[in-house]
């Protein structure tokens, strides 16, 4: 694995364009900034094509003979069924605005990295076999030939997209260049080109049910260890049910909050959250992955994983599903889910059972954010929380691409926050909300040999926590989403190491004030806490 | 070199329109090539629009921009992330007459090992200034078009010369698309990155509209043109009865063919993102997906992992953990 540059080194960025123009300057595969392909056993699982040993640094990519015919047919079907794909593919007028928009331009300067030079590698390829002024016209219309290193160039850009559709809020036309990835993705599939991040926890979460492969007892076990140290520090013994029928409500969260620190002691707030309220809920071993790697992969795949959710909520006869905290997994179930595996009508409109709210918004999905349900239950008063548990913690809160751009889940974490820690603030204004910049890692790009790039497209957010830092103090940087809670830590560790990651829930467990509790000396992850002076009820 | 064969075509079309109407061909250019140029324009629009349109949305995807219609004490913002088609057609409303998207443009900077952003409007100012000035002048054109002069003609004519400058009066907006073109072209040439990406097809149709609008302008403040001659032929060819008056100078065919020029090029070019913008999947649907269902036309039955087969592989782990299982 590559040595991965020093912060030094990587601000070195130069952001003006090299002088050979972008069809004349072939891609480099440098170490740290592309993933390794997908293992052969996941592939055979799942039955993908043109299963073979290849590095992205080979000469030879070994790919099917007709390979060409393959990327044009593909080509030609997703133009026939996404008017998405067609629409930014003529529109585009090439102004720029949303050029330095996306956090891998910024940070590494690459001018294929601007989202509109990043779709322009697919539309050369569309001018020329899609249009007649391209087939004629050739370069002057910016069309340019399909060649194997088309083929490079698209895997290593499109692999260097988080889909996180940041360019699209500034676009005048909305164009979203993640659509685009999500494209040429699928087309890469086709040609057996693919990485092993992502490949491997598809092949999991299809046997197992979630992407690290555990088996129904780890499952179970790792959340009773969970109980175990929440029984150590509030003196309260959680005893959860799994697979059980009956419940009101499914509960469905990203496997990362249930073996990987810190998502573990977010994991712990809704142990403790569920408990307080009284909540009948059950977890789901079959489906216990909330996060899907299928929307990385291709629209397929994605509806292959989804469909458990539903399958599941019908076979325990539980009357709605709640969602933990994970980015992509929401834009899943808010933009897609419904349309891909319902309609969801052996399910109930979801109804909070202590606040009696109903939820309309997710009347025809039947599935609430766990912000959203927090945030009820806060706003009822029905929580009893002592933010001076969080004492310490000065906070900001990071907007996850997908829950700000492909839903808009804005408030709701905020809200919680502010009332389950002393002192919030929030980071610069173009680098939150539906501006906010992404972790640098999502859409399964958060693998160790990319780690360069994930320093470099992780800038961005980082620099504006280190604003918040020096001028405020800002040292827990909160989050709804999983793979945030595992990249951002590694990102402070690199660009801002005064400031740990945490997700909202882990805050409200920590203030959470339990009937029968222990004195609470420690938070949840056993440290001390800060000022264990008097309770107060909020 | 490709912004430089760009204003060669569209000189070398200048000069084939000079040459035409000086050679006398008087009816090709003011008629025949009008009135193709027209034909292929409506067509090719239609034809861009309805290929658009065979392909169905299969998923709801709009870009949120603001917070999305939650509990009913939390503001939702209705326009940038709106959950109504009402808060669609604003949306859609402030995008193509206000260009919202563009106004929250920024620039960013890296400074001292910090990364800065600046809001920065100069695009959305010139951007705006180019297309409302157009579609003003495209208006006050009809003046020359019908017989009576349509009332908000008169008034929009009367408005957009309200300075009373000069003799004859001075339009702001040809000042305006004129400077709207000319900072368009400039940030194509000045800012590194808009250069990288600027192709044939960009530089192109600005030099186009330069022609049009330097010919325009030439003809009604500097070469006195035969208005009332012009306004025979434009009459004649929006009633269907072309006639063609003598004397018309040479100038007036060399603006008509580049028009023409435009109008035919329009619909096989990025232009057409005058049409695409309201087809945007990311702008045009409504956030409320978990409200209403959405259906995709072409959704197919896919094969799932089923429970059972997940059961029957660890039913003897499940048991063993205190798992309820199905089958015993
Ligand atoms: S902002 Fe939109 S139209 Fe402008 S270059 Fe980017 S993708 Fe193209
Ligand atoms: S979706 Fe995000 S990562 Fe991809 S091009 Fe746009 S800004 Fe960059």
């Amino acid at each position: 694995m590559a040595k991965t540059p020093t912060p030094k080194e990587i601000l070195r960025i130069d952001h003006r364009p090299p002088k050979t123009g972008w069809m004349d300057t072939p891609v480099r595969f440098k170490p740290g900034t592309w993933c390794y392909p997908g293992s052969k056993d996941a592939l055979e699982y799942l039955g993908y094509p043109n299963i073979r040993d290849w590095m992205p640094t080979d000469e030879d990519w070994k790919l099917p003979e007709n390979w060409k015919e393959i990327i044009l047919e593909g080509m030609a079907d997703r133009l026939d069924k996404y008017r998405s794909f067609k629409v930014f593919m003529d529109i585009c007028v090439r102004c720029g605005a949303c050029a330095d928009k996306c956090h891998f331009f910024l940070g590494s300067g690459d001018p294929k990295n601007m989202p509109v030079l990043r779709a322009e590698l697919l539309r050369s390829i569309y001018r020329r076999e899609f249009t007649k002024a391209g087939k004629l016209l050739g370069r002057l219309a910016g069309a340019r030939e399909l060649t194997t290193d088309v083929i490079k160039e698209w895997f290593y850009y499109f692999y260097q997209c988080t889909e996180c559709r940041r360019c699209s809020v500034f676009c005048p036309y909305g164009i979203d260049t993640a659509e685009i990835t999500m494209m040429a993705r699928e087309l890469l599939h086709l040609l057996g080109i693919n990485i092993n991040w992502i490949m491997t926890p598809v092949a999991n979460c299809t046997r197992t049910g979630n992407h690290m492969g555990l088996q129904p007892h780890t499952f179970k076990e790792n959340i009773e260890y969970l109980c175990d140290d929440i029984e150590e520090y509030t003196g309260i013994r959680i005893t959860p049910s799994f697979n059980r029928k009956g419940a009101e409500v499914l509960f469905v969260t990203p496997s990362a909050d249930v073996f990987a620190e810190p998502g573990i002691y977010t994991c712990m707030g809704y142990l403790l959250l569920f408990e307080h309220i009284g909540l009948d809920y059950t977890w789901s071993t079959y489906n216990s992955e909330g996060g899907n790697f299928g929307l990385f992969t291709s629209h397929e795949q994605m509806k292959k994983l989804n469909a458990k959710i539903y399958l599941e909520a019908k076979r325990l006869g539980v009357k709605w599903i709640l969602g933990g905290e994970c980015g992509h997994m929401w834009r899943v179930i808010h933009q897609y889910m419904d349309t891909l595996n319902g309609p969801a009508d052996f399910l109930e409109v979801p109804v909070s059972p202590v606040t009696g709210t109903t939820f309309e918004n997710a009347a025809s999905t039947k599935m609430v954010h766990i912000s959203e349900f927090t945030a009820d239950l806060i706003k009822h008063g029905k929580l009893r929380l002592d933010p001076s548990r969080n004492a310490g913690i000065v906070a900001t809160f990071h907007d996850s691409c997908n829950p700000s751009r492909a839903m808009g889940l804005l408030e709701e974490p905020r809200y919680i926050l502010k009332n389950v820690v002393p002192e919030f603030h929030e980071m610069p204004e173009n680098t939150i909300r539906e501006q906010t910049f992404c972790c640098g890692s999502g859409t399964g790009l958060n693998t160790d040999e990319f780690m360069e790039m994930r320093m470099r497209g992780g800038l961005p957010r980082a620099n504006a926590v280190r604003y918040v830092h020096d001028k405020y103090g800002v040292n827990r940087l909160a989050c709804v989403c999983a793979i945030d809670r595992a990249t951002l830590s590694t990102l402070m560790d690199y660009w801002v190491p005064e400031v740990t990651v945490s997700g909202v829930s882990e805050l409200v467990g920590n203030a959470l004030v339990m009937e029968g509790e222990k004195k609470r000396e420690t938070n949840l992850r056993g440290e001390p806490l800060a000022g264990t002076e008097g309770e107060s009820d909020v | 070199m490709t912004a430089l064969y760009s204003l060669l075509a569209v000189l070398v079309l200048a000069l084939v329109a000079y040459l035409g109407a000086e050679a006398g061909l008087h009816t090709l250019f003011g008629v025949v090539i009008p009135y193709a140029a027209f034909l292929l324009f409506v067509g090719g629009f239609i034809w861009r629009v309805v290929r658009w349109g065979k392909s169905p949305v299969p998923f709801r995807i709009p870009t949120t921009c603001g917070q999305e219609k939650s509990l009913p004490w939390i503001k939702q913002n209705k326009f940038d992330n709106p959950s109504t088609t009402g808060g669609v057609i604003v949306r859609m409303l402030l995008e193509a007459f206000l260009f919202r998207s563009l106004f929250r443009n920024t620039k960013a900077r890296l400074q001292d090992g910090n990364l800065v952003y600046r809001w920065t409007r100069w695009l959305w100012l010139f951007g705006l200034m180019f297309h409302v000035s157009f579609l003003v002048i495209f208006v006050r054109h009809f003046r020359l078009l019908t017989q009576p002069v349509p009332g908000f003609v008169q008034f929009l004519d009367a408005l957009d010369g309200m300075f009373q400058i000069g003799a004859p009066q001075l339009y702001i907006t040809d000042v305006l698309i004129l400077t709207g073109l000319t900072f368009l072209l400039l940030r194509r040439f000045f800012i590194p990155q808009v250069r990288y990406i600027s192709l044939a097809n960009d530089y192109f149709p600005l030099f186009l509209l330069l022609g049009v609008a330097v010919t325009g302008v030439l003809m009604r403040y500097f070469s006195r043109v035969d208005v009332v001659g012009i306004k025979e032929l434009a009459v004649g060819l929006a009633s269907l009865h072309p006639t063609v008056p003598q004397g018309l100078q040479s100038l007036f065919f060399v603006h008509l063919f580049l028009v023409s020029v435009l109008v035919a090029y329009f619909p096989f070019s990025k232009l057409m993102h005058m049409g695409g913008v309201f087809l945007s999947p990311t702008r045009n649907l409504a956030n409320n997906s978990r409200m209403k269902r959405h259906i995709n036309p072409w959704n197919y039955p896919v094969k799932v992992h089923s429970y059972e087969a997940y059961e029957d592989e660890f039913r003897e782990l499940m048991k063993q953990a205190g798992i309820p299982v199905e089958k015993e």
